[in-house]
């Protein structure tokens, strides 16, 4: 089962570039054959020649980046990106979502197409296609958005996960907040998991957990790319009988309320943060007699969605990027509500007042565009605030 | 890999030019003999093509004397002759007759060039128009090429520098030619950096007051003042005020001519710093100009480069953005600045400045880590800012004084081409433009809650 990455914009090609080299390592490093072979399977291809080519396409308006992750990727002898499975233009979209979701995305829809239908081709079996980009720029999240729909309906049937980098609250770019609601609106319906990681819950982590004193993107992007992996490498669920055969993305995340569910309990308690789904990933020494019957408690989940079902564990005995054991948990709950809901306020106040608007409009999306997106994000927001 | 095109118009517009050029290639001559380029800069066609000899430029004057000193002097290899259009008998500080008269008369000759320089780029990312507001060749014909860009290259972006004229300016007619020339700055440029004579002078008098004490920290040397030992020798009178212009133009383009950690490419300034159409005039202060760096900089010089930014010396206008209301401000940093500096500071500065309600954190911040010559880090920071209200306010009062009385007004209306009523519009254009800032500034004091979301049937 193999999974093709695509990497968008400056974000995704910096954060895809750290992925492949922590799940290379973790490969080659694996006390476990089985594990090593079925992680290579899932991400790279070997060529002619034995050397490992990672399934994934590299996507920027701007040529420095890929350029960049390319030779990056050459230098470190164990890897590196297919010679031709890149496509950049001359310059980027200038943080502008209508710029990459209006024009870039569709004139540049063939090459695009092309280059992960050929990656695809590749797969002997296609587990899923994972989107990586940042939410606030102009390419990763406009194109990022236009190529995901391509995308959907390109492969109607495939499992589509998108990585999502939350921007920072301030200081990079000023129309984050509505790029952000333009990515994640549309990306709600179209795919099949959005997966998110915070840049300033990540900075918290270099600068409090690892002590990191002058932190820069590369060391926040291999604190990314350490859990991303640790979510993607190979292990073994209740039924896979002992071999890696199951999915690496294939969980169905997108759990919905029965549609005649009655809202009959009142608002939950602020401070308590009801889940649909947990996953739990154990790694490394001692995960069959850990512990997790606190994952299992019911009144972590809804009403209408019992816990064994709602939470999954999957594990594997081989220690994954050197450490001896490792837990990770992906966490479908209401704790994005906060962010979340902090990124529609700033967009709507913004939008309130029209402020930027016309930079949107010039590339051809409307006022009711936006209204749409607003819409349609606060309709998540209204979902997961009456979780019970 | 991008590139853009300067068009500098008028004198004033082609002493700057000359500046600009001259400090832009000793800045890439010493970084190359630093070997400070990576690869991948090496490869960047701007700088080849600084190095090399041609360079991506449109110099127009209606006078000879300046174009024909520029192809005389140090620089006369740079520029080649299809690069240059003049004629002998200037605009006589007659909007109208750069506007209108040659406008016309040179519309077909332009454009050529225009396009002939655009067709040397691979990717034509920006024009930057450099010009005087208060004459009538860079005030009128300037004005006029804005226009044409919009009209030829509508995509491609277009930010002007535009030199105010002092209060006691020599030109009298510098109110009307500015007044009208506004009123196109504000249809036609994505963004226009204004920069008024009277604040450059000002910073120049202090960093010679102070490089006259005997033990200042003042390096003559350093390109924020002195053109000295840069290509072109022998100061002309404008020269240090201009040296400050061409350096908030280095900075601007620095991210496009350099490698940093954080690139901000010139289509994001506009993007980010521009909320409403016509409100794109930024704010620009430079930093260090007078307290200079000595070599060994300790980090809480870097904290006092960026308080500095928003003190009232340090502004290119004179105004004080600190006491008025922010829409949106930019921090370009060069040199030997981190993300960690930059975070630390906007967190330490952010509580001391007004912000519009919609915009609580409208940074926006680039970083480029080859300091100008002479410095280890520099700062310019471009403010969308309500401030502009007065400036505005000033240069109108100026022009209703001349108006009222009619003033000169039959120069203008013997034009072919002029009527009355441009006078009239552009006095309303600039007019509506003050009422657009006096409006956003008048939410400055106010407590404003959140807009009220849509509420969504459950
Ligand atoms: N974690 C992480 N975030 C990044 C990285 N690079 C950029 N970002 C974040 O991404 C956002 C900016 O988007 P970019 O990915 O740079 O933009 P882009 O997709 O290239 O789009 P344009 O440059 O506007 O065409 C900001 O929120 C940054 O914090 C990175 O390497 N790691
Ligand atoms: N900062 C600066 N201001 C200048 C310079 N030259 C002229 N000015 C100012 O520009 C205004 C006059 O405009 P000029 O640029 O001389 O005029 P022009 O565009 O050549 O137009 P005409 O001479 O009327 O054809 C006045 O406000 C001058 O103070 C210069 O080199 N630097
Ligand atoms: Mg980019
Ligand atoms: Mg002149």
């Amino acid at each position: 089962m193999s999974v093709v990455t695509v990497q968008l914009g400056q974000c995704g090609n910096q954060v895809g570039l750290e992925l492949f080299d922590v799940i290379s390592n973790d490969a080659r490093e694996a006390q476990r054959r089985t594990y090593g072979s079925a992680c290579y399977d899932r991400f790279f291809h070997q060529t002619t020649n034995g050397e490992l080519e990672a399934r994934a396409v590299l996507i920027d308006m701007e040529p420095k980046v890929i350029n960049h992750s390319m030779t990056k990727a050459a230098k470190s002898g164990k890897w590196r990106y297919g010679e031709k499975s890149h496509f950049s233009q001359k310059q980027g979209s200038g943080n502008n979502w209508a710029n990459g979701f209006c024009v870039h995305g569709p004139r540049n829809k063939e090459v695009v197409e092309e280059l992960v239908r050929r990656e695809v081709e590749r797969c002997e079996r296609l587990a899923g296609l994972m989107p990586i980009m940042s939410v606030a720029g102009g390419t990763g999240s406009g194109v990022g958005t236009y190529v995901t729909q391509c995308l959907r309906d390109t492969f109607p049937k495939s499992f589509i996960l998108n990585h999502l980098m939350w921007p920072y609250s301030t200081g990079e770019v000023i129309v984050q907040n509505y790029n952000s609601v333009l990515t994640l609106a549309k990306l709600y319906r179209l795919s099949d998991a959005i997966l998110v990681h915070e840049n300033n819950t990540i900075h918290r982590i270099c600068s409090q957990l690892l002590n990191i004193k002058h932190i820069t993107f590369s060391d926040v992007n291999r604190v990314i790319a350490h859990q991303l992996g640790s979510v993607l490498q190979p292990a073994l669920t209740q039924d896979s009988y002992g071999t890696y055969s199951r999915n690496p993305l294939g969980i169905d995340w997108q759990v919905r309320p029965p549609s005649n569910f009655e809202r009959t309990r009142g608002l939950p308690t602020h401070n308590f943060n009801r889940s649909l789904a947990n996953l739990l990933i154990l790694r490394g020494k001692d995960v069959y007699s850990a512990e997790t019957g606190n994952f299992e408690e019911p009144a972590l989940y809804t009403s209408w969605l019992p816990s064994n079902e709602a939470f999954n564990a999957w594990k594997s005995t081989v220690p994954f990027d050197k450490y001896e054991k490792s837990a990770t948990l992906v966490n479908n709950s209401q704790s994005l509500l906060l962010p979340l809901d902090n990124i529609v306020e700033k967009a709507w106040n913004m939008f309130a007042s029209r402020a930027y608007v016309h930079q949107y409009t010039k590339y051809g999306i409307t006022e009711e565009d936006f209204l749409e997106s607003f819409t349609s994000l606060e309709q998540v927001i209204s979902s997961y605030r009456h979780l019970c | 890999m991008t590139q853009s095109v300067v068009v500098q118009v008028g004198q004033c517009g082609n002493q700057v030019g000359y500046r600009f050029w001259d400090l832009a290639l000793r800045e890439h001559a010493y970084v190359n003999k630093k070997g400070l380029y990576d690869e991948a800069i090496s490869m960047n066609e701007t700088h080849t093509n600084l190095a090399g000899g041609s360079v991506q430029a449109v110099l127009v004057d209606m006078e000879e004397g300046v174009v024909n000193q520029i192809r005389q002097g140090p620089l006369k290899d740079v520029f080649d002759s299809t690069q240059l259009l003049t004629d002998v008998s200037g605009s006589g500080n007659n909007w109208a007759m750069g506007y209108m008269t040659y406008g016309s008369a040179y519309r077909e000759q332009i454009i050529e060039k225009l396009r002939k320089m655009a067709e040397h780029c691979d990717c034509l990312q920006c024009f930057f128009l450099i010009h005087s507001m208060g004459g009538g060749t860079g005030s009128g014909l300037g004005t006029r090429v804005l226009r044409l860009l919009e009209d030829e290259f509508p995509e491609v972006c277009r930010i002007v520098t535009s030199v105010y004229p002092s209060e006691e300016d020599d030109v009298v007619t510098s109110p009307y030619n500015s007044v009208l020339a506004m009123r196109e700055l504000s249809e036609y440029a994505d963004c226009v950096l204004p920069v008024e004579n009277q604040s450059l002078m000002n910073i120049v008098n202090r960093i010679r007051r102070y490089s006259g004490k005997t033990g200042s920290a003042v390096r003559m040397d350093s390109t924020v003042i002195s053109g000295h030992g840069g290509l072109s020798t022998g100061e002309k009178p404008f020269d240090a005020m201009n040296n400050i212009v061409a350096n908030l133009l280095l900075h601007v383009t620095s991210s496009a001519r350099f490698q940093g950690s954080l690139n901000m490419d010139l289509n994001e300034i506009p993007m980010n710093l521009v909320p409403f159409p016509r409100l794109h005039y930024l704010v620009p202060s430079l930093t260090p100009l007078y307290s200079l760096a000595d070599v060994s900089m300790p980090p809480r010089r870097v904290d006092q480069m960026f308080s500095d930014a928003f003190s009232k010396e340090q502004q290119l206008i004179g105004a004080e953005p600190r006491h008025s209301l922010y829409l949106a401000c930019a921090l370009l940093l060069r040199g030997d600045v981190g993300v960690s500096d930059l975070q630390r500071n906007i967190q330490r500065l952010r509580p001391t400045l007004p912000f519009v309600w919609w915009n609580q954190e409208g940074w926006k911040a680039g970083l480029c880590s080859v300091p100008p010559f002479g410095h280890t880090h520099s700062l310019l920071a471009l403010a969308n800012n309500t401030c502009l209200k007065a400036t505005f306010s000033r240069l109108k009062e100026r022009f209703m004084k001349l108006y009222r009385k009619k003033a000169h007004l039959h120069h203008y209306l013997h034009v072919e081409g002029l009527e009355q009523s441009t006078f009239s519009e552009a006095v309303s254009s600039l007019s509506s433009l003050i009422a657009e800032y006096q409006q956003l500034d008048n939410t400055k004091d106010r407590v404003i809650p959140n807009a009220p979301r849509l509420s969504i049937a459950t």
